[in-house]
Parts: structure tokens; sequence; C-alpha cells
């Protein structure tokens, strides 16, 4: 990597994740337009400092959220703080919980009513991968079954720090996309959907 | 118990019993529901409470175990068994109209099992989609994905319920309307943050007040029950930690008693004080979670955050001796599974010596505050009677001077040991309740008062068997969770996972009440009545 830090990241807060270093890599190969960039750079400062969640906590880790919000962690320094109940205020979802069967319509929904630019993070175990009840009836295992996932936090429920690593990923993964030029994040979700279709009910 | 036998069995010559941990009843379908009659009405009997309603498949038959509860004569338990006619085509008489907690618990059943109740007012599906195929907890279920696949598309409302009735001997289908066509229904849930989870009410209104509230469950349900049929008996306790999670230490300490007990284990005496310290700060984080919440449903954020302040100093008490915050999954079968802390007397003596003051700081900021008495005074009224046949127990039930505390009726670990004070409010509303929980906070730090310094030396856990199979038999068991009664019942055929677990949650038949206590008040006023009830929707659903 022929990078340092990337638009007030530091280099070290991000080296694990090669995520990040393809999209940078990328950025540096095709070399934007600079008028381009420093628009993309505007916009993408402007998204990853003021991310709104969707609060769609169904257990545990809402409560944990909740623990997030209140002094002691205070993720207003991050500019999380304005936790939206309204799909069309939010810039994110963030699943906290699991999903199961009868919420799965729900939770699609809630997700086609955010505004674009929209992120999906899964957070905690149930989410990320159905958890403990994977192997139930009706839990849907993993929330990337039904939506296109963006950050993925693991843990039972994660601790706020978890929480925090993960939403400053998803910060970082903002800096670093490009609106103008390169592959639309718009299109790889509609790919998503054309390989995740609504199923209408066939039953035998 | 043995005046129970002979009252019973002088009317009911047919009923049967078995002597076990509580009476068992047998009764034939066609005479159960005279005998319910007989049991609640009957003064010498007067068996009030419905604990719980336990569907049941044996493989060659199927049925339902009640549990009963006597508040009047020292609350006794027994239960009875009622095994349907037909496993294909099951029906059994409905008690919903003697005991209006089976109203849900019902529809439950008939969820899991199929079994159709006759009379029931409204046999919908409670947890699953309405389009689902075949009933789980059935053992012959068929678990095909294919037949339940993931579905995307929106499910319909369902207006349409339908009731059994008996006609001419035979049993036959009439449709109810859950709502007229003339009624203005109002949608809230499943995903707004003042319902407490993902619940779903669907209110008609008449104006801005609330005619008639229909509850839709089951967006949170994960089929725990299911599960646990397939896992050993050391497996299936971390469920209880994720079902109410603002009672993960009570839930899970009464899984373990259940499986203790069935075991014959002795637990240490260090292990219990252990316990019962967990449970009140459990308590403690769970009550003062409650009123941040309740005075943010007002709008009241401040109070939020001085109820998390508080709540963060409990939760680093459970991080340093169980290493989480959440989900400790500390209480294992025959004691616990690490020892304390060294700092745990230190921190908790520090919270206790704060919490005084805190709470009147708590008093000053929302429960004088004249919005906070204006909207939760005279509001969501549950007489005591109401509360008591819809089983409304822990500090709901208690708003209602309902006694009802499981501690003191059926003392548990070292509860015999402590002084307390059981709170009771007589004011039978959101008010009354939010003040049992205040005053709850107090009486825990008294009890964690009393034993901090009498912590006993000793071992932590007692000698286990390695594979832990339970003998054959069945057992219930009750300790008193953050909102009430919590219930587990275990029914074993030897093996070393169980034949069928229940989990009897306070919060199901809270939020059987919502229909009654949001009735002919605001629809405004349906959040706070929500928030004073204070139930867990995991807890409901599990």
């Amino acid at each position: 990597m022929g990078i340092d830090s990337i638009k007030s990241m530091k280099r070290e807060d991000f080296k694990d994740n090669e995520y990040i270093d393809k999209l940078v890599d990328e950025l540096n190969a095709t070399g934007a337009n600079v008028v381009v960039g420093k628009l993309d750079e505007l916009i993408n400062w402007g998204i990853s400092n003021s991310l709104w969640p969707l609060c769609f906590g169904t257990s545990c880790c809402a409560i944990e959220f909740m623990s997030l919000g209140a002094a002691r962690y205070d993720m207003a320094r991050f500019g999380f703080e304005v936790a939206r109940n309204s799909p069309r205020q939010a810039d994110y979802v963030m699943v906290q919980g699991t999903i199961v069967h009868r919420m799965a319509p729900v939770m699609r929904r809630l997700y086609e009513q955010l505004a674009e630019p929209k992120y999906v993070i899964a957070c905690g175990g149930c989410a990320v991968s159905g958890g403990p009840f994977k192997n139930s009836y009706c839990v849907v295992p993993g929330v990337d079954q039904i939506l296109p996932v963006d950050v993925f936090i693991p843990g039972c429920p994660p601790r706020p720090e978890a929480m925090f690593y993960g939403l400053m990923q998803l910060q970082r993964k903002i800096k670093v996309q490009k609106f103008f030029g390169g592959v639309n994040r718009k299109e790889k979700i509609e790919e998503f959907f054309a390989q995740h279709p609504e199923e209408k009910g066939e039953i035998g | 118990m043995s005046d129970i036998k002979e009252i019973i069995g002088k009317i009911y010559p047919e009923a049967t019993f078995e002597e076990g941990e509580n009476l068992l009843v047998n009764v034939p379908e066609n005479k159960w529901y005279s005998l319910a009659k007989s049991l609640k009405e009957d003064k010498n009997l007067d068996f009030d409470v419905l604990s719980a309603v336990v569907g049941m498949d044996w493989k060659d038959s199927i049925g339902v175990i009640y549990y009963l509860t006597s508040t009047s004569h020292n609350w006794e338990v027994i239960a009875v068994k009622v095994v349907a006619e037909n496993r294909e085509d099951a029906y059994i008489h409905s008690v919903s109209d003697l005991w209006k907690v089976a109203n849900f618990q019902e529809r439950e059943v008939y969820d899991m099992f199929g079994i159709k109740f006759v009379n029931h007012p409204d046999m919908r599906r409670f947890f699953l989609r309405n389009d689902w195929v075949g009933h789980p907890l059935r053992k012959d279920y068929d678990a095909n994905p294919e037949l339940n696949p993931i579905r995307l598309e929106d499910e319909i409302n369902e207006d349409d319920s339908r009731t059994f009735v008996e006609e001419d001997g035979k049993i036959v289908e009439k449709p109810v309307k859950v709502f007229n066509e003339d009624e203005y229904v109002v949608n809230i849930g499943p995903q707004h943050p003042s319902t407490h989870g993902v619940m779903r009410f669907r209110a008609s209104l008449d104006g801005e007040i609330v005619k008639k509230v229909d509850v839709v469950s089951g967006y949170i349900h994960r089929g725990i029950e299911k599960l646990c049929e397939g896992l050993t008996y050391p497996q299936t306790l971390h469920f209880t930690d994720r079902m109410d999670y603002m009672s993960a230490h009570q839930n899970r300490h009464c899984l373990c008693m259940c499986i203790e007990k069935a075991l014959g284990v002795e637990v240490p005496k260090r292990a219990q004080v252990i316990r019962t310290m967990m449970d009140e700060l459990m308590r403690i984080s769970s009550h003062l979670l409650s009123f941040g919440c309740t005075a943010m449903d007002l709008g009241a954020t401040t109070a939020f955050f001085y109820g998390f302040r508080e709540r963060e100093l409990v939760l680093d008490i459970f991080e340093k001796t169980c290493g989480a915050r959440m989900s400790m999954n500390y209480n294992v079968i025959g004691g616990v599974i690490a020892d304390l802390h060294p700092d745990f007397v230190k921190d908790v003596k520090h919270l206790i010596s704060i919490m005084p003051d805190r709470l009147k700081e708590y008093h000053k900021v929302f429960s004088g505050n004249l919005i906070a008495k204006n909207r939760l005074k005279g509001v969501g009224m549950l007489p005591k009677e109401d509360a008591i046949n819809y089983a409304i127990t822990g500090p709901s039930g208690r708003g209602s001077n309902w006694s009802c505390d499981c501690r003191k009726k059926h003392p548990y670990a070292v509860y015999n040991e402590v002084e307390f004070d059981e709170v009771l409010e007589d004011g039978c509303d959101s008010y009354s309740r939010y003040m049992v929980r205040m005053k709850e906070i107090e009486q825990s730090c008294r009890i964690l008062e009393q034993l901090v310094d009498r912590i006993p030396e000793g071992d932590i856990r007692a000698q286990v068997p390695k594979i832990i199979k339970l003998p054959a038999g069945r057992w219930y068991q009750q300790v008193e969770a953050s909102r009430g009664t919590f219930g587990v019942y275990i029914e074993s055929t030897g093996e070393k996972n169980p034949f069928r677990v229940h989990f009897q949650s306070p919060c199901f038949n809270l939020v059987g009440v919502m229909n009654l206590t949001c009735s002919g008040y605001m629809i405004a006023d349906l959040i706070t009545i929500g928030a004073a009830l204070d139930f867990v929707i995991p807890d409901i659903d599990r």
C-alpha cells in the first residue's frame, strides 16, 4: 500500500481490513479527476460524519445500543446520536437482534424505504448468522440472506466498543467510496437483489 | 393435599391422580370444563390463578397440562392433565372465560400443537405467520425448509378469525371478525421504539379514544422451546439469558433450579447467596432501565441518562465477575460458573451507598413532575380481580395491590433468610406500577446490604455428573424475575435431552392485558401504559 493515511484516517486504524485496502487501491489506480475527486471527498466527508441510524432493535443488542446513546459511551462524539425511528430520515439500518420469518418482509420493506445512499450493519451474532438460534425453524440465518450488508459486528451482544469499531469501519468505507465514476454502489445493490428475489409463496 | 384429592374425587369419580412434586389430576376431556369451573369457583378449592398452560405431544396422544395456583390456600399448586380424544383432529374445551389469561395461552398452544379450543373466542395463530405450514412443537412436525421458506411478500392482515362451538354434539367452525369494516384501525409497530421491542398493536379508535387493541405477536419468535428438545440440559441454559435479557440471572436461576430439583443436587450455600445477590442486582438494573425508558417514552431524556448512569455501575459488577455486560451465562447446573471477583464486595457496597441519594434525584426529576403525574396517574386501570384473573404478577400485579411475590410465597435460594418488604401500591394505575419498581430498587438494596458481608466460604458449585440425564418425570419451578413470576416446565423421559421444555414468561401475560388496560384511554396513553407494564418482547415470543 503506497498510502499512510486516507482523508484524516490513520493507516493503523484500518490496516487489518483488506476490503478497505482494496477500495483505496482502486481509488489510487484509476486516478480520479480533480474536480470530481474533490466533490466526492466533500460528499463523503459530510455523510460519514453524520450517519443517522434507523433503530431496528429486536432483542438484546438494542439494549447495548441504548448504552451507546447514554452518557458513558456517548455516540454523539462520532455523529451517530440522531437515532431515527423512521426509515425516511435515516442513513443506515442497524439490525440488532434476531430476524425471524415473520419479520423478514418488514425488514425488507424498511430497507426499501431508506433514502439513498443507504447502508446496512448487521450487529450481533443473530443478525450476522442466526447466532444461537441458527437451527430454529423460523429464524433467518443471517440478515445477509435478505439485505446487502456493509459491516458485520460479531458478539452476543457486542460490547459498546465493538459497536463503535463497526460503526467507524462504516465511516471509513464511506470515506473511500466513489459517487462519480467507478462501480456505482447502487448497481451493486441491484445485483444483490437480482440474486435474492422476493419469493412468492410457493407451497407444495 | 389429600383433601383436594377427596373433594375432586367426590365430584369427579372418573378423575385419577398422580402424586409427584405437585398433585396431578388426570381428567377426561369431556369433564375438563366442569372440573375447571369447580376448581375455580368451589370455595374449598379456589384455584384462582392459572399459572401455566403447557401444550404436550406424547407421540401417541396430544394434550395440555394446566398449572393452577390458589392464592387463598397458601399458594398451593396443582396440575391438571387433559388429553385430547383424537390426535389428528384435536379438540379441548377452552377455559378462557374462567381465567382470562388462557386466551393468549391457548392461542399459543393452537399455534404450536394444532389443538383447537372449543368456545375460544378468537382461534388464530399467535406467533407464526398465518400462512405457516404445520405446528412446530408436534413431534411429527415436518421441518423441511421448502415448506416454510423465508417469505418476503407482505403478510395479509388477518381480520377474519374463527371460533369453534358445539352444536348438537358436533363441533362446528364459525367465523368471527377481529375488527368490523366500519372500525378505524391504526397500526402501531412492529418497528416502533415505544413498543419496547418488536411488538405490533392494531388499535381501533373512536376519535382519539382506543376501543380495542389487537396484539400481533411473533416478530421475534425464535422457537426456543423446540431448539431445547434437541440439546442436552447444560446446552439449554444459554437460551434463558436471551429471552428476557433484563432478567437473565433470574431466568437462568429458574432453569438451573428446575434441573437441580430433578437431579436431587444440593447447591452449596455460597452459590445460593451469590445467586440471590446476582438476582437482586439484575432486578436493580432492570428497574433502572424501565425507569429510563418510561421517562424517555414521555420525552424526558434527562431521566433516561440518569437511569443509565447507575445501570452502568451494575453492569460493571457483572462484567468483573461474569465476564460480560449482558447475556452473562453465569448460573450453571449445581451452582455458578466462576467465583466472585475480588472487587465484588467493594463495588456492591459502593452501589448500595449511592442508590438512596440517586433515587431521591430520580423522584425529583421525574416522579414528582407534573407531566409525568398527569400522564401516568389514573391511566391504564387494572383492578386487583383482573390482575389475578389475567395472572399479572411482578411489579405490575403488585401495583394493583395483589401480593404475588414468588420470593415470599415459594421462597427459594436464601430469600427466607433475608428481610425485605413486598412492595404494594393500591392505585392500580400506571403510576402505581412505576412506583412499585422504584421502591423495589430500595428493597433489592436492602437484601444486598444484608448479604454482602455474609457471603459464606465454600464451594461455588456442587458435583454433578458429566452427562446429565434427568429421571423420567415432570417438574415445574417458579422464580420471581424482574417482571413477574417466571416458570420453567421440564418433562423428561430419562434421556440426556429434555422431552419438552416450556417457559412460562411473565411478559406473555402482561401483553394480554393491553386490550383491557388501553380501552377507553387515549391512543397516546397506549405508549405510557405499555411502558408502565414494561414488557420485554423476546420474553413474550421466546
